[in-house]
């Protein structure tokens, strides 16, 4: 008997009508899409963007050539040259970040002991070639400098997490 | 050639129309009557594929439009107001783009198959009637003449999948063609029906016919047309035309999110010939059913006119229902798409045959 009813019920094509009941009224409802350039959705303050090097208030740079950053780098992205400076210091000659191969995991920012390499929020960079994906120190650092003011508040919110 | 014009033109313009007729006359002689025919059937065919090339573009975006829809999106909006150059954009995207023959391919069945299977589905409106006198060809077996050039297109899916030397077509192809085959049975079998309820092949007489019946003379056409008496063989139709024309939920042909298809080894304009050939297939479907099973331009009550329009409307609304099925269910297996068409819809019409042939013989026929 039970067969008998689903013969019935399948000839009667009783389940595909509810199916397209449901996507009949879907197609009526509210839509959700953001419209990007214009609408954005939320962003987290950790959320991992473009990489900067950061500066110290006085326009000192951070980073003091450690490289605990290139060894956690599990894309080896980074690679970097020490050396002195004039004034005796050990500082980076060279800091150079491969968007090509960084996979945005944040180890870098996790591993840096004087907070100089960090994400920000900036997710909208791009190269129309590979070598536009290559950054230099300069390069990080001018995006260090430009978005110094979100950084230091994200990390201000972040600070009690840590 | 001139009646019909006198019937579409306004006044004004028929002197200049006897001129022209005198002209050519003059300096062809005897050789003008045939020239006019030609030209007139040319004409009159650019008529009927320059708005279905339109058509045909305009069946993506709204394809794309309605599915956004039921999927809470918008779909395409960017390109125009309310995205309606979307087709134009497309079409100069699929321009631009290369035609990569592949190496071993056989370069000219490659690059004929596009045609082998376009020109079927443009072949095929020859014989559609819009209206009462609106129709390129009102042959007397213009059911048939629809049947046989659809079947032609399905050669287009076997060279496309034959030529280019590459197994996954050559998979894609044979499944198509296996499919195609297998679902003309049952649409055959469900045309038996409806031929044998209007007594013609003739798709204008079949469409009239509809307009006749119990319900018709209380006014209520709709109910009188071939749907209602013959819900099943409408079921069984409309699920073999969704087959037929390789659509969701039988597009496992071109299942374009994990298997692959006939046409994997085609890009470019090669590319877009398959998809025009695949709409303009879809339409013939749904025109086929509108004029078939929803009474063609019969309008659905008898107070307002006959006209082109309703038949518009109603190749719309199966059109809507084609996007709302691919929307709403998941695809077939290979082997369930053969089971349903062997196992299910074979004998579905097999047995409304016999029951629809008693009914036919029996007092209470009511399709005298």
């Amino acid at each position: 008997m039970g067969s008998m009813k689903e013969i019935f019920n399948s000839l009667l094509l009783k389940e595909l009508l509810k199916g397209l009941s449901v996507t009949g009224r879907l197609a009526f409802a509210r839509k959700t899409t953001v419209f990007y350039p214009e609408e954005k959705t939320p962003q987290s303050f950790r959320f991992r963007g473009l990489h900067a090097l950061r500066r110290h208030p006085g326009g000192e740079e951070r980073c003091i050539a450690c490289k605990l950053c290139e060894a956690v780098c599990p894309a080896m992205a980074i690679s970097i040259e020490s050396g002195e400076r004039e004034d005796g210091s050990r500082r980076t000659v060279r800091y150079d970040i491969d968007m090509n191969k960084c996979i945005f995991c944040g180890f870098c920012e996790e591993a840096c002991p004087v907070e100089a390499i960090v994400l920000t929020r900036v997710f909208e960079s791009h190269g129309e070639s590979q070598s536009d994906l290559y950054y230099t120190k300069p390069m990080l650092l001018a995006n260090g400098d430009r978005y110094e003011a979100q950084i230091a508040a994200d990390r201000e919110l972040d600070s009690k997490y840590r | 050639m001139v009646e019909t014009l006198q019937l579409l033109l306004p006044g004004f313009l028929m002197p200049l129309v006897d001129w022209l007729m005198r002209f050519g006359e003059g300096i062809f002689g005897s050789l003008w009557p045939d020239i006019v025919t030609v030209a007139w059937t040319v004409i009159k065919a650019m008529l009927i594929v320059a708005p279905l090339l339109g058509a045909v573009a305009y069946a993506t975006y709204a394809e794309r439009k309605v599915i956004g829809w039921i999927q809470v999106r918008v779909g395409p909006n960017r390109v125009g107001p309310w995205g309606l150059l979307q087709p134009v954009a497309d079409g100069v995207k699929v321009l631009l783009k290369e035609v990569i023959i592949p190496a071993h391919a056989d370069k000219g069945v490659y690059l004929l198959a596009p045609l082998f299977s376009f020109a079927p589905a443009l072949l095929a409106w020859a014989v559609i009637p819009f209206s009462d006198f609106l129709v390129l060809a009102n042959v007397n077996a213009s059911l048939l003449f629809v049947m046989s050039v659809t079947s032609v297109g399905v050669y287009g899916i076997i060279l496309s999948g034959w030529a280019p030397n590459s197994k996954y077509a050559f998979f894609g192809g044979m499944r198509s063609a296996a499919q195609m085959i297998s679902y003309e049975v049952p649409m055959g079998l469900a045309l038996v029906v409806v031929l044998m309820v209007s007594n013609s092949l003739n798709l204008v007489d079949i469409v009239q016919g509809q307009g006749r019946g119990l319900f018709a003379g209380m006014g209520l056409k709709f109910l009188s047309w071939n749907w209602l008496p013959l819900l099943p063989i409408f079921v069984v139709y409309v699920i073999s035309v969704f087959a037929e024309c390789n659509r969701s939920p039988f597009d496992l042909t071109e299942g374009e999110s994990e298997i692959i298809g006939y046409h994997v080894e085609y890009s470019g304009m090669a590319f877009a010939v398959f998809q025009l050939a695949e709409y303009t297939a879809m339409l013939m479907g749904c025109t086929l059913v509108s004029l078939l099973f929803l009474g063609g331009w019969l309008s659905p009550v008898s107070f307002l006119p006959d006209s082109f329009l309703w038949l518009l409307l109603k190749i719309l609304g199966v059109l809507v229902l084609f996007y709302w099925v691919r929307a709403t269910f998941p695809r077939y297996r290979y082997d369930q798409v053969m089971r349903l068409g062997w196992k299910a819809l074979i004998p579905v019409c097999l047995i409304w045959l016999a029951v629809v042939a008693c009914w036919m013989l029996s007092p209470w026929n009511i399709w005298k």
